[in-house]
């Protein structure tokens, strides 16, 4: 097996590793605060959202669709939260009827608008990496493609936003209760959250398609939840996680396919694999929660996790 | 007990409105080209194209209407969510073992089959990563969701790019290609949705059990496990047949909408069940009927777009958890505990006013600082309550900065007041609260006693029926004989 790794190999790298960590550091506040499932629900929700975006401009204007894709996870959101408040449903349920029909609603609108927009729903899903790494913006003297300038600042904006917001999205987290006596609003956290998904998914979805936010909104998170139980590694570990997904993802698209004589395929589905092994390393060796290690301590039988339920 | 009565009556006229309702949507936003003849002949099946498409997906509504009643009572509404994005790889897969063993490669029982063991895997996955970490339950379903659907991205990709095999159309299980059902793709839909519908029904109690109390379940025998597992594969044969159909993404709003609709209008299980089916089979029939006259919309999103109008309805309309019925129940309520209140409140000024115990409360007029002071109510509050006592005929036309009660609301305020001590005498006597603190407690309680209380709580009491002062006959009131 042999493969030669150039520049787009590189670029490939570095977008998706952007992207994943984009991902991964607002996903670890999903996972804590058990709404995993909103990035799935996002990604699916903002394809409205894009699609009015696309049909008020007729252009690809990257701002209009940011906005577009912010307003569309608001949305999603403040749906949910009514329908589970004031219909007293279930809030996956409530957050499963909002995404489903807001997609159905986005469907409708591209299919409506096909004739002079060229968005295939498909595109929303995988992703169109062969043209996005080619896609160069020139800036000054340095020519980068233009999905990672733009997955890159929003990279930088996530982390800029963690970075100021640590303390009230932490405290609003573990104990909304605390957080409303010191004057954190639980809900704000909670939109700014949403917003961010909604943000990088959109940043993500051109490039790699929106299915390495999903997978990289929970995975990365889940995994260093395993290793660590303090926040603050937890965002460390799960970004570095996401990155290293992003190059044997990468690794594993051009390299396992050629061995059983297949083409290579999409790198961004194998990110997503390739977290997803990772988290099967975490779950069988962790040293601290590991499967295998706590079998070998209680020889053979597994004993429920201490402060299970907490 | 009247309520259950009402309820049974009540749901088939309920379907036979939503339905109507439906269609009058339906034809309102109808194009006007298309005749209402058209319409007719659509909704009633003679027009072959869409019969086999409209068929399929009403059965399809129905089914999953049906076991999504059952996800949303263990609150697992998103595991078909999971469980469809996980079916994903299974397709691509499938259809590669296919090939190389040298047969047609989109062969659809193949094809399905092959989806239903990832996402059988990937279920199962959910509830180890459950049951061995920290994780809780949605970070486990993201997980898998995540990595399955990566996988199967990958794996489709590959398909693709496969010498010699043909596969293309096999990306249509995500958004689902209703048009292009064929006669042998209805009757396997017909035959799964078929035994889905029957196990259901035939496990209705356990199922039943298992959701309401999995603990008093397992005390009793019953194998929960095995029932969940069994409830998990109906839901992994209902998302299967139904990828074809409406795609993976919508197969979910299937799984859970109509359930979801269901459930303000009753809490009764059997009621529910019958309402999400039907609910469930409306959203497909009139769905797919509409896409198929508005020649260039995706069957699924129509389906589910009728489905979230019929659950928005419900959500206002429906008479068990409807935000409307709700809130003029509790504005009932809050009008009911509020005229009492007032009452009894006049009541007491009166009684105080009457040192001597032993003669009768007379009704004479009463100062309103009084009364606001009485139970520290604000001006506009109090303005509010007098209003609604006058409209019910309690008080007496407006007096200047008085009021008086009315014959009627005299014998009201006698009987809520009694009432009141009756409850605080049984609270103090058989439930061992301090007498200092039973106004309050007796507060929560008395709004809601009704005459049968009443009586059982006067005789409970030593048997001392507490009279309402009144006079003796001033003449012979005849006996009748006999």
């Amino acid at each position: 097996m042999e493969f030669n790794w150039d520049s787009l190999d590189t670029w490939t790298v570095v977008i998706g590793g952007l992207s994943a960590v984009a991902a991964a550091l607002p996903g670890c506040f999903l996972v804590l605060r058990r709404m995993s499932m909103m990035g799935d629900a996002i990604s699916h929700a903002i394809l409205p959202g894009i699609a009015m975006g696309f049909l008020l401009t007729h252009t690809r204007i990257t701002v209009v669709m940011f906005i577009g894709a912010a307003c569309a996870g608001l949305l999603t959101a403040a749906f949910t939260q009514c329908i589970s408040k004031y219909g007293k449903v279930d809030r996956g349920a409530a957050m499963g009827i909002v995404f489903t029909t807001l997609f159905a609603i986005g469907l409708i609108l591209i299919r409506q608008s096909a004739q002079h927009v060229e968005l295939d729903p498909g595109c929303v899903l995988y992703g169109s990496l062969e043209y996005s790494v080619i896609d160069m913006l020139q800036i000054g003297a340095i020519e980068l493609p233009r999905a990672a300038v733009s997955i890159g600042s929003v990279m930088c904006i996530n982390i800029l936003v963690i970075t100021f917001l640590h303390k009230e999205l932490a405290i609003s987290t573990f104990d909304p209760a605390l957080a409303t006596t010191l004057g954190i609003s639980s809900v704000l956290m909670h939109y700014i959250l949403m917003v961010v998904v909604a943000v990088t998914t959109v940043a993500a979805f051109e490039a790699l398609g929106s299915i390495i936010v999903i997978a990289m909104l929970v995975v990365p998170p889940a995994t260093a939840l395993l290793l660590t139980r303090r926040l603050s590694n937890m965002l460390t570990f799960s970004a570095v996680i996401g990155m290293l997904s992003a190059f044997l993802g990468h690794l594993g698209a051009v390299a396992i396919p050629p061995a059983f004589g297949f083409q290579a395929t999409v790198s961004s589905g194998m990110m997503a694999v390739a977290a997803g092994a990772l988290f099967c390393c975490a779950w069988f060796f962790s040293p601290s929660q590991g499967l295998l290690v706590r079998l070998r301590k209680k020889g053979g039988r597994l004993p429920p996790l201490a402060g299970e339920g907490s | 007990m009247w309520e259950d009565k009402e309820q049974k009556g009540l749901v088939f006229p309920l379907i036979l409105v939503i339905l109507a309702l439906l269609g009058g949507v339906a034809e309102a936003a109808l194009p006007t080209v298309e005749g209402k003849a058209d319409v007719w002949k659509l909704v009633t099946l003679q027009s072959y194209n869409s019969r086999l498409v409209i068929l399929s997906t009403t059965l399809l509504g129905v089914t999953s209407g049906l076991v999504g009643v059952f996800l949303l009572l263990r609150k697992r509404s998103l595991m078909g969510d999971a469980l469809s994005h996980a079916t994903y790889p299974g397709i691509g897969l499938a259809f590669l073992v296919m090939t190389f063993v040298g047969g047609e490669g989109k062969w659809l029982p193949g094809l399905l089959l092959g989806a239903s063991v990832t996402g059988v895997v990937g279920v199962s996955l959910v509830s180890a990563i459950r049951h061995t970490t920290f994780l809780k339950d949605d970070a486990a379903m993201g997980i898998i969701l995540g990595v399955f659907f990566g996988a199967g991205v990958a794996i489709m990709k590959m398909v693709s790019n496969l010498p010699g095999a043909d596969a293309a159309g096999l990306d249509s299980f995500v958004y689902g290609t209703a048009a292009s059902l064929i006669f042998a793709d209805f009757l396997l839909i017909l035959v799964v949705t078929g035994v889905v519908c029957g196990a259901a029904i035939l496990l209705l109690k356990e199922f039943t059990l298992v959701c309401f109390d999995e603990s008093f379940a397992i005390s009793q025998g019953w194998p929960a496990l095995r029932l969940d597992l069994i409830m998990l594969a109906l839901v992994t044969a209902v998302t299967v047949v139904g990828l074809q159909a409406v795609g993976l993404v919508l197969i979910i709003a299937f799984l859970i909408i109509p359930a979801a609709a269901a459930r303000f209008w009753s809490h009764k299980l059997h009621v529910m069940l019958l309402l999400a089916a039907s609910i469930g089979g409306a959203s497909g029939w009139l769905g797919s009927g509409l896409s198929s006259l508005l020649v260039d919309l995706p069957t699924g999103a129509v389906i589910v777009l009728v489905a979230a109008t019929i659950f928005i309805f419900s959500m206002l309309f429906g008479f068990e958890h409807g935000i409307l019925p709700r809130a003029v129940r509790q504005t009932r309520l809050r009008r009911k505990v509020g005229r009492q209140h007032l009452l009894r409140a006049i009541y007491e000024i009166l009684e105080s006013r009457q040192p001597d115990t032993a003669e009768p409360v007379s009704n004479l007029p009463i100062d309103l600082v009084l009364l606001s002071h009485h139970r520290s109510w604000s001006p506009a509050e109090l303005q509010r309550l007098l209003r609604t006592a006058r409209g019910e005929d309690h008080l007496e036309d407006e007096l200047p900065g008085r009021v008086r009660l009315s014959e009627s609301g005299f014998g009201e305020a006698a009987r809520v007041t009694r009432n009141h001590r009756l409850w605080e005498l049984y609270l103090i006597r058989y439930a061992d609260i301090a007498p200092s603190h039973v106004d309050r407690d007796a507060d929560l309680v008395e709004h809601v006693l009704d005459a049968d209380v009443v009586r059982q709580l006067e005789l409970e009491l030593q048997g001392r029926p507490v009279r309402m002062f009144v006079p003796p006959s001033p003449h012979l009131i005849d006996q009748p004989s006999g």
